[in-house]
């Protein structure tokens, strides 16, 4: 893949249709997107702006696909986007954006920023401006299967782990059953005991389930950087694996941007729907919950919060279920200011986190975090996505906070009432 | 030219030429945009939000509490204009009586010097809309000189309709024909301004609350 300016600029040709044109062409330059985004709101540097960020996808469009830009363009008035522009525009594209989708929901006249901002990666990638890390991610998952460069020996090593942890056999690779678990590159590596809490919640279920060595992992740093090809391949593996083993429903990890590449982009990078579902991990539980197979005793009494993780949430619909789980067993759940649709993002969504340019403007913008967990006094903040953990925890680091975290299919299953079994 | 004269132009061949150029600007635009088509959606949609893009158009409106409570001066402004504007555009008598000689149908009005008054705030907030422009951060940022025409274009219809009213400036049937011109002149302009969101709009929410309705994230 050799990057170019040319490639990148006919990317964003190929990238423009009737949803960008209208956004464009409504835009009233009112600034509200602003206040929507904690890149601004937490540096007050206007450059942070939602749509600023899109300025060169914006100048190409009123050139090219607009009467009075082109004419404009004839009489020489406007001047042509260049490679340099874009260069300068990678920390605008990738550094200060994490595709949490705020802005998509302030814009007054409707304009779906988030959609372009991912659209415009397409040809910021193309042109070769994409960060560092984000590219070494790809690489990773070209060359050895993986973002984060995890070897099937490993995930193997975490599944026996967890059987030993839990005492319960996970099977792997077996045709026929309903469900295949598959994991974030985070959980994999961080978090392991996910897989552990399924074990235990399937036993208690009844579920037939596997997890798959051909495809272990969701995460999809294809999407993030805007690489279709990659992107494709990426999903392929688990519609591959999915459809060889025959089971009716995928269950998409806890990680926001792994649901979305699956769930939503998914079917569009292949070209087809799929011949199973994709279901979010929290679906799932609250809809084992709403069935009485999903059985907890006890209620921790610590004040619990929740983030909210914006994929899941603002745009994945995944709203009532968490704290439907949480409250069954928590009593003192406390919501964020802000908290459900309107959540504010870790800071490292959208392939932020992988990118170590982009590091010290994470740590700035946790402070909006910190402020929403600090207004709610609670000891103990829920989340459900290893990504967002992951930033968290860093964040609480830096800033010397001792809130603790745990993911909430963890936390479910410490819970979990053992002697009921299906 | 007389001043009759000039406002006898204005009504006639100049209003039919702005309108002739408004539709004809504002089905261009259209074209730019719906010719450029969309990919269908092949990821199965979360049931129940098949009419999220027309909810959104009207949703939108209403300023979301949580975001409400940074930028309200925006939305003050904002709503106190538009709703200005149209008062002013739709109940007033003279401008339905124009209406019903175009469209063969009326409706009441309201009295003359409620929106008199009510065009006058409307003025107040588009002036207090350029000030805020030039002095907030983001705003100022984003400025260009499409926003500067836009504000002029739509100040002048209802600074000049205000004098004629009340005869001040010019002679009454010189400030009418202007205020005629200041009409079409906005009509022309107004597609290929950003002020073409008056119909980009609808679109842009429905799209907006569409893919949002997709993936069944509720507002
Ligand atoms: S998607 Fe989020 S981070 Fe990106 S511009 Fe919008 S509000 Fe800011
Ligand atoms: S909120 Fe919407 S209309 Fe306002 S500046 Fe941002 S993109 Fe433009």
């Amino acid at each position: 893949m050799s990057a170019s300016f040319e490639r990148g600029v006919n990317s964003f040709r190929e990238v423009m249709d009737a949803p960008i044109a209208s956004f464009f062409s409504s835009c009233v330059h009112c600034g509200l997107c602003a206040d929507a985004c904690l890149f601004y709101t937490e540096t007050g540097d206007p450059k942070y702006t939602p749509i600023y960020k899109l300025e060169p996808l914006k100048r190409l469009w009123r050139q090219e696909y607009t009467l009075l830009g082109k004419l404009a363009s004839l009489a020489g008035l406007s001047k042509p986007i260049t490679d340099a522009e874009l260069a300068e525009w990678s920390e605008l594209v990738y550094d200060s954006c994490t595709l949490c989708g705020r802005c998509t929901v302030a814009c007054p006249v409707g304009n779906d920023i988030t959609y372009m901002v991912r659209k415009m990666r397409e040809g910021m990638a193309a042109a070769g401006h994409a960060p560092e890390g984000v590219i070494e991610a790809t690489r990773k998952t070209i060359e050895q299967g993986s973002p984060m460069g995890i070897q099937l020996k490993a995930f193997l090593a975490q599944v026996k782990g967890q059987e030993e942890e839990t005492g319960i056999e996970i099977p792997l690779d077996k045709a026929g059953v309903d469900y295949l678990v598959i994991m974030s590159s985070m959980e994999i590596l961080g978090y392991p005991e996910y897989l552990g809490s399924l074990a235990r919640i399937f036993k208690q279920a009844g579920l037939t389930w596997t997890v798959s060595s051909e495809a272990f992992e969701a995460t999809n740093s294809g999407i993030q950087i805007g690489v279709s090809d990659i992107a494709r391949e990426i999903v392929l593996r688990v519609v591959n694996a999915a459809e060889k083993l025959g089971v009716k429903y995928v269950i998409s990890p806890e990680c926001g941007h792994a649901f979305t590449a699956l769930r939503w982009e998914g079917p569009n990078l292949i070209g087809r729907p799929y011949k199973f579902e994709v279901v979010h991990v929290l679906e799932l539980l609250d809809q084992l919950r709403r069935a009485g197979k999903l059985k907890t005793v006890g209620k921790t009494d610590e004040p619990l919060t929740l983030h909210d993780p914006c994929q899941i949430v603002r745009r994945g619909g995944v709203v009532a279920e968490p704290r439907n789980l949480i409250r069954m067993v928590a009593s003192d759940f406390r919501e964020m200011e802000d908290s459900g649709m309107y959540n504010w993002c870790c800071g490292g969504g959208g392939g932020v986190s992988a990118n170590h340019r982009a590091e010290e403007l994470r740590f700035t913008v946790f402070k909006r975090k910190k402020r929403q967990i600090e207004g709610t006094g609670a000891v103990t903040m829920v989340t459900a996505c290893a990504n967002c953990r992951n930033v968290l925890e860093e964040g609480l680091e830096r800033y010397h906070m001792d809130t603790k975290m745990i993911g909430l299919t963890e936390l479910v299953a410490e819970h979990l009432k053992e002697d009921e079994q299906a | 030219m007389s001043d009759m004269e000039l406002l006898l132009w204005a009504r006639g061949p100049g209003l039919q030429g702005a309108v002739a150029v408004f539709v004809a600007g504002m089905a261009l635009r259209l074209i730019e945009i719906y010719s450029l088509g969309r990919k269908r959606d092949l990821s199965p949609a979360r049931p129940g939000n098949g009419g999220a893009g027309w909810a959104t158009i009207i949703t939108r409106s209403i300023p979301h509490k949580e975001l409400l409570r940074t930028t309200y001066l925006t939305y003050i402004l904002g709503y106190t204009f538009h709703i200005g504007l149209f008062v002013t555009l739709l109940l007033f008598a003279p401008h339905i009586q124009l209406f019903r000689g175009v469209l063969g149908f009326g409706w009441p009005s309201l009295p003359s010097p409620v929106v008199d008054a009510v065009a006058l705030v409307s003025i107040a907030a588009l002036f207090g809309m350029l000030a805020y422009r030039l002095y907030h951060p983001v705003k100022r940022f984003l400025t260009t000189f499409g926003d500067h025409a836009a504000w002029l274009l739509t100040m002048l219809p209802l600074l000049t309709g205000y004098l004629a009213f009340h005869h001040l400036l010019l002679p009454y049937t010189l400030m009418l024909a202007v205020h005629i011109l200041s009409v079409e002149l906005l009509l022309v302009f107004m597609p290929f301004t950003k002020l073409v969101h008056v119909a980009t709009i609808f679109i842009s929410r429905w799209y907006n609350g569409d893919m949002l309705g997709h993936k069944g994230a509720r507002l």
